[in-house]
């Protein structure tokens, strides 16, 4: 278990850079799924099936699945590829990237000293624990969770709604898209 | 490696055996149905369907496959080539994977993971990009539109399969599939979770897209979808994919609702085998009895009656179960 740890742990480091580093926004987000699931392997060698399935499910399964619809929308040509080319010139993350690393060195020390690391024994926690503790010690979060979502679904549907009949909306955008002519790109 | 007795070896190997068995069946089950499909549809249309080659069109498959192989395996240039070549793996890959959690007879089945149903509903929700990186990769209208409709179908209907299914979960208490098959003995769930049973049916045609839910990719109106600008095997990959995916819900279907191998006087793998054919033949009975609804049709009737219904179910099942409990 602790080799699958290791490598997944890898895999997942390595992907999350290539999201970074890649030009093309299609294939970084390929990428990006790669490192979820590698996340998700991380959790089940930990003794997490039920949170390594979850993460494939709502992570890579519904989430990332929106991000690579909206990027297919967007359409992103390789105009953008150059773009993102000139962002990762040297001089841009170079800065960051030094203070990033000597955060590192002192996480990476701090670790090899504090003594109390954890070992990988691959215990095993279900669905029923996690379950019982969500809605034991952890019911405020819980709670608290359900009521942005509620919010958010409200927000959405608002937004959504649509109360003129759908032949009279069409006939009203027409009649504003004529004077309004090119105005449309710059509020998108 | 003291561990590694031959005891323990031959449990690998008899294992690996099973697991390749049944890999084996599943694919060719998955490709005799491309042929069976088109029997049974003609002998419900009233007309012949392919009976040349062979004995009442046995061989067909055959000539099929020889056909498939040796045509020409064409990459348009304007394609992304990596996302192309990779969008029939995923397709064909994630859901044959899914048969590792079909317990097929008491001491078949290639994996017993406790996280079972979930497992599924994983490699279901991995089983999008296939459509959806097809799509972008081909660079055609079509295909993009194709795609759009599958992952938008694909994802509204997947949020009530994972809630139809929550039912039997909460009457069993596990998300193990042998659990489940053996919480089945006295009673098949279909009875008490029948409103689960029609979601999940109707989620589980959804999700492989097939008629009448087949809208990404209406030939009609669309030109096939997202795999318009496939051809030869990577064709061929989403082609079986599909009758994988079919065999894949059916076996579900039995394994949750029907009981799994249950059954008197007849040995489980028959019981297993003639239940999971039962939803095979249904699938294409559907494709030949029903009409294709309007795109908006299809997911209004997903958000607007299936998901309150599954939640409903759920509600239900939970109150029964607290009060027996």
């Amino acid at each position: 278990m602790e080799i699958a740890f290791y490598l997944a742990g890898l895999v997942a480091i390595v992907a999350t850079f290539r999201v970074i580093t890649h030009t093309n926004a299609v294939h970084a987000l390929l990428y990006l799924i790669i490192s979820l699931m590698a996340v998700a392997v991380v959790f089940y060698s930990l003794g997490a099936p039920f949170a390594a399935a979850l993460e494939v499910i709502v992570y890579a399964g519904a989430i990332m699945v929106l991000f690579v619809f909206v990027v297919m929308m967007l359409n992103l040509g390789n105009q953008t590829a150059h773009q993102e080319r000139s962002w990762l010139a040297p001089r841009i993350w170079v800065g960051p990237s030094i203070m990033a690393a000597l955060l590192l060195g002192v996480l990476v020390f701090s670790f090899w000293h504090g003594g109390s690391i954890g070992t990988i024994s691959g215990e095993e926690l279900g669905a029923k624990e996690v379950g019982t503790r969500m809605f034991g010690p952890y019911i405020l979060a819980v709670e608290l969770a359900a009521m942005l979502l509620l919010a958010a679904l409200i927000t959405a549907s608002h937004i959504g709604r649509n109360d003129e009949p759908q032949l009279e909306r069409d006939m009203n955008e027409r009649e504003q898209r004529v004077p309004a002519g090119n105005d449309e790109g710059g509020r998108a | 490696m003291s561990w590694m007795s031959t005891d323990v070896l031959l449990a690998i190997a008899v294992g690996v055996l099973k697991a390749i068995v049944i890999l084996l069946a599943a694919v060719l089950s998955g490709a005799f149905l491309t042929v069976v499909e088109r029997r049974l549809l003609g002998l419900w249309q009233d007309r012949y369907g392919p009976n040349r080659v062979g004995i009442f069109g046995s061989a067909q498959l055959i000539a099929d496959m020889i056909k498939i192989f040796f045509k020409e395996d064409w990459i348009p240039p304007f394609a992304d080539r990596k996302l192309f070549v990779l969008a029939p793996a995923i397709a064909f890959a994630s859901l044959l994977l899914s048969f590792l959690i079909i317990p097929i007879t008491p001491t078949w089945g290639v994996a017993d993971l406790n996280i079972g149903i979930l497992f599924f509903f994983a490699m279901a929700g991995i089983n999008v990009y296939a459509v959806l990186f097809g799509g972008y990769a081909s660079a055609n209208k079509y295909a993009l539109i194709g795609a759009m409709r599958a992952s938008a179908q694909t994802l509204s209907y997947e949020v009530f399969m994972g809630l139809s299914l929550m039912g039997i979960v909460a009457m069993t208490g596990s998300f193990n599939m042998r659990d489940i098959v053996n919480g089945q003995e006295g009673l098949w769930f279909i009875v008490p979770q029948f409103f689960g049973f029609l979601t999940f049916l109707i989620a589980g045609v959804a999700v492989t897209h097939r008629a009448p839910f087949d809208q990404p990719e209406a030939e009609q109106e669309i030109a096939d979808g997202y795999h318009v600008e496939y051809s030869s095997m990577k064709f061929g990959m989403f082609f079986i994919g599909e009758y994988v995916g079919i065999v894949l819900v059916s076996a579900l279907l039995t394994t949750l609702f029907l009981g799994g191998w249950h059954g008197p006087l007849l040995p489980p793998i028959v019981w297993f085998l003639l239940k999971t054919a039962f939803f095979i033949m249904l699938f294409i009975l559907a494709r030949a009895a029903l009409p294709r609804p309007r795109y908006d049709r299809v997911m209004q009737f997903g958000w607007k009656f299936c998901l309150p219904l599954t939640l409903i179910n759920l509600l239900v099942t939970g109150v029964v179960v607290l009060l027996t409990a």
